[in-house]
């Protein structure tokens, strides 16, 4: 059995899987498997038992969110849906657009594995507006699907009606932010929910609802075909499965590998990545998107899975990194994160809607050298303010501040010295690198 | 007032608009719920979403224009002004940042004569910025008319510009 469920095919068509590929290929028939032979509680437990977790950032368990929704008589008269979180806009990130535009039945055949799973009717494939290759590919492979029985009226045969719809989303960034997200499915303002309840519960139109990431569904069909133990053993450590990992920045090979869950940093960066390139040295990296707090030297030895990053202080997040290199000055690059979180913020509590573009100017005054001293102290406690957990409404500020508070906590030297010398130390190391590209 | 005055009155939509909405209500339980995808049909065709579009919007989904407009004026996507013939947007996010996306919005900036949000005198291009493009291994990258355009270095533009009239 293979070891890279996710890839294979691609890595086998040399490009863009199409539907007869991915039959011969053994596609559909975990479909077809889980809708004829099994209950949903069936296809809930084999995906609870294999560990699968979110890969979109959090990391929660699929199988029990799955448990969540009320199945039978209890979920009530009404649609439920699956929701694919196809919105990829975590900065850093570039994943799920290679899945869905090179292997996009694999995304239809687990979201169809899932809608069963919960008692669903309907998915929805919430895609980034901009994803339009992924939207062409998609389009094409569910009318390929629909035309061949698996979804639809009679999806696989099994007198179900499953229905595979994509929504081209409007924008922004709080979309992915999972009740936003349902919010703008409806064609709403994407503004986060009060939770409880939650989705399962009370999701899309009212109605119980799922929402999960696109790799994460992508593993949903070889964890069916294949058993939760095989999963289970893919990975090196604690946790299941492969991932896509992901290296962007100044090293020599930027691209997309899929490894083993517990691959160690290290070796994505120096043996996949090819390490820095001629001139650049290591500062730093982000090690799942824009919203995952920095590692640095010391961390470079740790296995990249959820609880090991975690004890770091930081999240694997969507496990697609950016590598800072010395060039880079950590209080302009804080400045620019801290740009995108104060556009993107939906704008409904304070602290986040004027909190954010405050810290954004302070940094700006920092790196202009109009910085005074005090001024990391200010910075800090409104972070801390800014980022507890509870003080705003959603978790979007919180995921601001984890960027911000761990550049200052590894580079407070490089903070302090913007306000010291009234400007930015590493001002002729940028120039001398931007004069040699 | 006749009835006919009166809905001479409702700004109209194109027979062919009309029919890519109505199809998008297939999916959704109720019509004001394919609101997003009426404003992207709208712009597809005509570049941006006018008031008059809003109201024609709102009047085919029996929903309020107040409440098309609040959708429309949160996402960054649909466009409330007119537009150049071809959009151009450069990612400003943090691994375009890092290969140096300052740099290209600079060279931008100069060549098109516009600051970000502005439209060339010609009408040929807008210039925005846009959040990350899920192309950071190809950084700096840009999206003209939604097509990508990778490993964008500013001496490039030029010939990049020319496919564009």
């Amino acid at each position: 059995m293979t070891d890279k469920p996710l890839t294979e095919r691609i890595a086998a068509a040399g490009g863009a899987v199409d539907l007869a590929a991915y039959e011969r290929a053994g596609g559909y028939a975990a479909a077809r498997d889980a809708l004829t032979k099994m209950s949903p509680k069936d296809v809930q437990e084999i995906v609870k038992s294999s560990n699968l977790r979110g890969r979109g950032g959090a990391g929660f368990p699929t199988g029990q969110k799955w448990s969540f929704v009320p199945l039978g008589a209890a979920a009530g008269p009404g649609h439920r849906y699956l929701v694919c979180n196809a919105d990829e806009m975590e900065p850093g990130t570039f994943k799920d657009r290679f899945l869905m535009e090179h292997d996009p039945h694999m995304l239809v055949e687990g979201a169809l594995i899932a809608a069963f799973a919960i008692g669903a009717d309907r998915a929805f494939i919430f895609l980034r507006g901009e994803y339009l290759g992924c939207e062409r590919a998609l389009s094409r492979a569910i009318a390929e699907a629909t035309a061949r029985g698996y979804v639809g009226a009679n999806a696989c045969g099994s007198g179900l009606e499953i229905e595979v719809a994509v929504h081209m989303s409007g924008g922004r960034y709080i979309c992915g932010e999972e009740t936003a997200l349902l919010n703008a499915l409806e064609s709403r303002r994407a503004q986060p929910r009060t939770k409880p309840p939650f989705p399962p519960v009370s999701g899309a139109w009212g109605r119980p609802s799922v929402v999960n990431n696109v790799e994460t569904l992508c593993n949903v069909p070889a964890i069916v075909r294949n058993g939760a133990e095989w999963f289970k053993k893919l990975g090196l450590g604690t946790d299941a499965g492969t991932k896509l990992f992901g290296v962007s920045g100044r090293v020599k090979k930027p691209g997309l590998w899929e490894l083993p869950m517990g691959t160690p940093i290290r070796e994505i960066l120096e043996v996949h990545a090819g390490g820095m390139q001629p001139g650049y040295r290591f500062k730093g990296l982000l090690p799942g998107g824009a919203s995952t707090d920095f590692l640095v030297e010391q961390h470079l030895d740790l296995p990249m899975e959820y609880g090991t990053i975690q004890a770091a202080g930081s999240r694997m997040g969507t496990g697609t990194m950016t590598v800072i290199d010395h060039t880079v000055c950590i209080v302009d690059l804080s400045r620019n994160l801290q740009h995108f979180f104060a556009q993107e913020s939906c704008g409904f509590c304070t602290p986040c809607r004027e909190g954010l573009p405050w810290l954004e100017r302070l940094l700006a005054d920092l790196e202009a050298g109009n910085g005074a001293p005090g001024d990391l102290g200010v910075i800090e406690e409104n972070a801390q303010l800014i980022g507890v957990p509870g003080n705003t409404f959603c978790l979007h500020a919180t995921g601001a501040i984890e960027p911000l508070a761990s550049a200052i906590k590894y580079f407070r030297d490089e903070f302090e010295a913007h306000i010291k010398q009234r400007g930015c130390p590493l001002r002729d190391v940028r120039a001398a690198a931007a004069a040699g590209r | 007032m006749s009835s006919t005055n009166a809905n001479a009155l409702i700004p109209t939509l194109s027979p062919v608009e009309t029919a890519a909405i109505n199809a998008e209500l297939a999916h959704v339980p109720d019509p004001a719920s394919a609101t997003i995808e009426a404003l992207r049909i709208v712009q597809r065709h005509r570049g941006w979403v006018s008031d008059q579009s809003i109201a024609a919007i709102a009047h085919l989904l029996g929903t309020s224009a107040a409440s098309v407009d609040s959708v429309a004026t949160f996402y960054n996507l649909i466009f409330r002004k007119p537009v150049g013939r071809h959009v151009v947007m450069y990612c400003d996010s943090v691994s375009c940042y890092v290969m140096g996306c300052d740099a290209l919005r600079a060279e931008l900036v100069r060549k098109l004569g516009v600051e970000p949000g502005g439209t060339t005198a010609d009408g040929r291009f807008t210039l925005l910025p846009i959040v990350c493009l899920g192309a950071c291994d190809h950084a700096p990258a840009m999206m003209i008319d939604g097509e990508l355009v990778l490993d964008v270095a500013p001496p490039m533009l030029d010939s990049i510009f020319g496919r564009y009239a």
